[in-house]
């Protein structure tokens, strides 16, 4: 059957030149998608495979604190994470998760208590019940999880190393390690991480120390092997990969209220009506939803933490 | 500011359409630049967007809108630096596809915010980050609705050309808009913004070298 091109009449060349215009449009098509595709996307998700199972949850009732929101799935949960010391794309976290070694690990306590010393974390952990708490928690950014954390309370800790009367704020430093931590080795922060709490704020037992995530063993990407957690605070409050606390009498310089005054205070407590410079804070989009919800005050917490911020103007302190 | 550029005049006469050079350049910039399009369409259906995929599609229109800004405001440079007259011919759909990330950028944060005006309106009155953004997509919209060959004849070359000129404040609010919009690490968009300012000085540069003194190279050859 002779090709419609090769009519009489048609020079062979033209055949060709079809030919070699249809190959450079393709190259050029590809080439042009290709070199877009590179610039503009973003790496997936990394692979979340299971970080072993050495806790054993009991079945329970929900406790006072916890939220009876859907619980955000482990898939996004540790996949999804704001951890700057691994690299500042939601996804480094869960990529460079292998290259941190939570185990050995020491947390130094120093500073205004009557009892400093370092501590293995395993020993650590085992000084107190550890308890399962379902909280929300929401990013500056605007996006929100329900978390359940596995931990012990922040107070429990504290009353055990004795504070002084000199004690006003605690301060929390994370691990520094470029070796560990490949977004350590540029100066994205100031590094090491630092986060900090009034004494009043560490004291409330909604604050916890985590340990673990939905009964396992805290993924290294989730802030291995112990984090703070302080459901009524923007995310960046909740220091992970703890290694120092110290009790101090001054307000702790912390990292993001450092690096960028104007918009992350030291209080960051979760607050709809006031906006960052740059967005609302008046909603949020729960991970998994496609929609917006209202940002709660003090997410969702007022009732139990409003009190603590009594007479204070959380315009200012913010 | 900048003489009227060869490129923009109508082309000359083809002899015949199967033989005209380059013929298959333009719809491959066309097709090539709607790809990413196609390919976010499918990874938002397949769930490759991730856990924020509505995030992740905003960046990445915005990105794909500031690169492919960046890439038409390439075409005059490249056009002076090398002589060759093909940068001329894909300018324009560069910058209109442009216009269209531009557009679905937009669309995706009406749709992230229930396409309530209230808080539009808010967002670009209070917050430099998207006043800058919103006001680079407007300055666009004449720019495309006069992007027809026969738009420069109504308006007459010279005003043509002064009305684009616009997409310098474009691209370079853009390139603000993504400065401000980052939380910490500035290095990407600060690589934008030497660019765009590369791009600036070929530009200002390049006809005053050429009418020095000595030609900088023979007249170019034409197509074909």
């Amino acid at each position: 059957m002779p090709n419609d091109k090769d009519q009489p009449g048609t020079p062979p060349t033209a055949r060709r030149e079809f030919l070699k215009s249809a190959g450079l449009f393709t190259v050029t098509a590809a080439g042009l998608a290709g070199g877009l595709e590179a610039l503009t996307r973003r790496p997936g998700a990394g692979s979340a495979e299971a970080q072993g199972t050495a806790f054993v949850r009991p079945a329970r009732p929900l406790g006072p604190y916890d939220t009876k929101e859907a619980v955000t799935p482990w898939e996004q949960a540790t996949t999804y994470n704001n951890f700057y010391e691994f690299g500042t794309d939601k996804g480094d976290p869960a990529r460079m998760a292998a290259s941190l070694k939570p185990r050995p690990w020491t947390v130094k306590i120093d500073g205004e208590v009557k009892k400093p010393q370092t501590v293995d974390i395993d020993t650590l952990q085992g000084w107190f019940p550890l308890e399962d708490r379902i909280y929300r928690m929401r990013c500056v950014e605007g996006w929100s999880m329900v978390m359940p954390w596995l931990g012990f309370p922040l107070a429990s800790l504290i009353r055990r190393i004795e504070p002084t009367s000199k004690a006003k704020y605690v301060q929390f430093t994370a691990l520094y390690d470029p070796k560990q931590f490949p977004g350590q080795r540029g100066n994205v922060l100031d590094w090491p991480y630092v986060e900090g709490l009034r004494l009043d704020e560490a004291l409330h037992p909604l604050t916890l120390l985590a340990v673990g995530l939905d009964g396992r063993v805290l993924p290294n990407q989730n802030g291995a092997p112990l984090r703070l957690v302080v459901p009524w605070k923007y995310g960046f409050k909740n220091i992970k990969s703890i290694v120092k606390i110290t009790l101090t009498e001054q307000q702790p310089k912390t990292t993001w209220a450092l690096a960028a005054p104007d918009e992350y205070g030291f209080y960051a407590n979760v607050n709809p009506a006031v906006p960052h410079p740059r967005w609302s804070q008046a909603t949020e989009r729960r991970i998994g939803e496609l929609g917006r919800r209202a940002t709660l005050p003090f997410n969702g917490y007022a009732d139990q933490v409003a009190g603590l911020y009594k007479g204070m103007d959380l315009r200012k302190n913010f | 500011m900048e003489r009227p550029l060869s490129g923009t005049r109508p082309a000359p006469p083809r002899p015949r359409a199967a033989g005209r050079p380059l013929g298959w350049l333009v719809p491959a910039v066309t097709v090539g630049g709607l790809l990413p399009a196609v390919i976010l369409i499918q990874d938002a259906v397949s769930g490759a967007l991730g856990a924020n995929p509505i995030q992740r599609a905003t960046l990445q229109t915005g990105l794909l809108t500031l690169a492919l800004l960046v890439l038409s405001l390439a075409c005059t440079p490249l056009r002076l630096l090398t002589r060759w007259t093909w940068p001329a011919r894909i300018r324009k759909s560069l910058g209109l596809l442009a216009f269209g990330y531009g557009v679905l950028h937009f669309l995706i944060y009406l749709f992230d915010h229930g396409f309530s005006l209230g808080v539009m309106v808010d967002d670009v009155v209070k917050r430099p980050f998207v006043t800058a953004g919103f006001t680079a997509l407007l300055l666009m919209v004449p720019l495309a609705l006069t992007s027809r060959k026969d738009s420069v004849k109504r308006l007459g070359f010279q005003r043509w050309t002064r009305l684009h000129q616009l997409v310098y404040v474009a691209v370079s609010l853009g390139v603000l808009h993504y400065y401000w919009g980052v939380k910490k690490d500035h290095t990407p968009p600060l690589i934008y913004a030497g660019i765009v300012i590369a791009l600036f000085v070929v530009r200002w540069a390049a006809p005053r070298l050429r009418s020095g003194p000595r030609p900088a190279r023979p007249a170019p050859g034409r197509p074909g």
